[in-house]
């Protein structure tokens, strides 16, 4: 373990070629240059390639490329520039390839602000592009879990050979913290799939069908995987909700600020708890339903998204009788601790 | 004449008559010739060719439509010690993956571009792509492409041919056996400027689509004659990196 003070996107990006990247290809846009920029610089240093691409578009593709040789491939974005790669990501779901992609959001819609927002939840946790396929999202709420979450993400990505995106906001990539990095790994190679050079017989990577039953069987099996996320991989922080009962929801940057909110209630007498999605997919439904309403009295789901993107997942595995209240700011607005503060004391009445 | 073992022994979905067929063999010719079959990867496009994925006998991949130079980019990058050509169609180079095809070039990536000129979207049914000819009727422009709202034929290797850093851009044509052989000529240096690490290299084939075209076969190759290829001239447009 090595501990550095660094900030949010750059820790990104060293805790990928921590985990074996070897193949960066991105495009500028702001809130995530950071990440290309240090890539440019360490990468070659690693013994892996950094493009920048002529476009979001082709960056993605050309990790298409990277991927379909068995290299541990990267790229990031933000907002915008994820809608455009949302093509490459449903080719790579389509050819089985996994890649690590990071949304460093931003405001929207269009080209929207600059500021750090959770605008993009919708975008990204209902199959960023086209042929409804799903990706595992990581949902960090610190510098520390970028690094934690980022080098995971290759792991499962690999394991699962699907993209895998990192969703994190510009608040969270522009912030400094003290963070331990992981010990370099070097990644075994893919060659029982990929077309990394080997003795062997010709291969085909491809998200191409021609017989529509052997895309509907492409597609149960894609159903099952995804069944086995729910089942397996779903990660969720409670924090104080032993006894709560009120329960703010809350993920990402907003999850960390809601965490301090409820220190702050329960320095004041209120029974309040913390739920955190740390995976957005899969989401936890199981542990926002087994929420017992003869404890919890009300729950307040906390986003920086107007309006609510996951008040709606919250509000589906919720039991109906447990009543969900919305906070929310956006456009780059980022929420504060006493805001949450006060609609919980609002919503107790 | 036998079957060239990078090809694989199947039935082709191709047209009767159109030269995708010839394209293929040739290239799978090199390939054979050069012994390269074990370091080949094909980045195949979206259109006609997309059928290919079931005849090659060497690695392939399937991209979208537009963007195997930037899958090959990422291709060849990871493995240098693959052998690397794309295979584009001209609604899929010269429309809607112009970027990708640019930039590819200009980064003077050391992959082999082939691209297959017909002047027609084939796949989806004949449509006016961006090498269709002035005044030539297609299925989206049922009256004759007009240039002065559709634009000119795009002359890729003109184009290309601007930029400092690709190695060799050549056009040749599939319409005759003498012309397939100087483009299967043309097609080897282009592998072998790849083996030789000499960078971009982009060939451009004229070929036709009876189908599309609503003419048999042998009038199809008359027709390249007497309209295509004077439209698009062969030769090399640059060679060795030098233009000419």
């Amino acid at each position: 373990m090595e501990k550095r003070f660094m900030k949010g996107n750059e820790a990104i990006a060293e805790s990928a070629i921590r985990a074996g990247c070897r193949f960066f290809a991105g495009y500028p846009i702001t809130p995530q240059n950071e990440i290309p920029e240090y890539m440019s610089r360490k990468m070659t240093e690693a013994g892996g390639v950094f493009v920048q691409g002529e476009s979001e578009i082709a960056s993605a593709y050309m990790v298409f490329g990277g991927a379909s040789m068995g290299t541990r491939c990267m790229t990031s974005s933000s907002g915008l520039g994820i809608c455009l790669k949302t093509e490459a990501l449903s080719y790579m779901a389509g050819a089985r390839l996994p890649a690590v992609v990071v949304n460093v959001s931003r405001g929207g819609p269009g080209l929207g602000t600059i500021q750090p927002s959770q605008q993009d939840y919708n975008l990204i946790t209902n199959g960023p592009g086209c042929g409804g396929f799903s990706c595992m999202v990581y949902a960090p709420s610190t510098v520390q879990e970028s690094v934690d979450l980022t080098c995971k993400a290759f792991d499962m990505a690999e394991r699962d050979r699907n993209p895998v995106i990192v969703l994190t906001d510009g608040c969270l990539g522009a912030m400094m913290e003290s963070v331990e990095l992981p010990m370099p790994q070097t990644p075994g190679e893919n060659l029982e799939w990929s077309l990394a050079k080997s003795d062997r017989q010709a291969r085909i990577i491809k998200s191409f069908h021609l017989d529509p039953m052997d895309q509907e069987q492409f597609n149960e099996n894609m159903a099952d995987l995804y069944k086995s996320w729910d089942d397996n991989d779903v990660a969720v922080e409670l924090y104080q909700m032993q006894d709560a009962e009120y329960v703010i929801t809350a993920y990402g940057i907003c999850g960390r600020i809601a965490k301090a909110a409820v220190e702050e209630l329960r320095l004041g007498g209120v029974k309040a708890g913390l739920l955190r999605p740390i995976t957005l997919v899969p989401f936890p439904r199981k542990q926002l339903a087994e929420l017992n309403p003869q404890k919890v009295k009300k729950v307040l789901s906390v986003e920086m998204s107007i309006p609510g993107q996951m008040f709606i997942d919250v509000r589906e595995a919720l039991s109906a009788e447990i009543p969900l209240e919305f906070l929310g700011r956006s456009g780059g607005v980022v929420v504060e601790e006493e805001e949450i503060v006060s609609a919980v004391y609002k919503m107790k009445g | 004449m036998s079957r060239p073992t990078s090809i694989k022994d199947c039935a082709s979905g191709y047209c009767p008559g159109c030269l995708h067929g010839v394209a293929h063999r040739i290239i799978a010719e090199i390939v054979d010739e050069l012994g390269i079959s074990q370091d080949m990867v094909g980045v195949m496009p979206v259109g006609c060719a997309s059928l290919s994925f079931s005849y090659w006998n060497f690695d392939s991949i399937h991209g979208a439509h537009g963007r195997a130079p930037a899958v090959a980019t990422g291709v060849k990058r990871c493995a240098p010690d693959r052998v690397v050509f794309t295979y584009q169609g001209d609604g899929d180079l010269a429309a809607i993956g112009l970027a990708e095809i640019m930039h590819a070039a200009n980064r003077g990536e050391n992959f082999t571009a082939v691209f297959i000129n017909n002047s027609i979207y084939g796949m989806t049914g004949g449509q006016m792509a961006p090498t269709t000819l002035e005044g030539m009727k297609t299925s989206t422009s049922p009256k004759g492409r007009d240039e002065t709202t559709e634009g000119y034929p795009m002359n890729m290797c003109g184009i290309l041919a601007q930029l400092d850093a690709p190695y060799y851009i050549a056009r040749f044509a599939l319409n005759s056996p003498q012309n397939v052989l100087k483009a299967k000529a043309g097609l080897k240096k282009a592998f072998m400027a790849q083996l030789e690490g000499k960078g971009f290299c982009f060939i451009e084939l004229l070929t036709n689509c009876p189908t599309n075209w609503g003419l048999t076969s042998l009038k199809s190759l008359e027709w390249m004659e007497q309209n295509t290829m004077p439209a698009f001239p062969l030769g090399a447009f640059k060679d060795g990196g030098v233009r000419v």
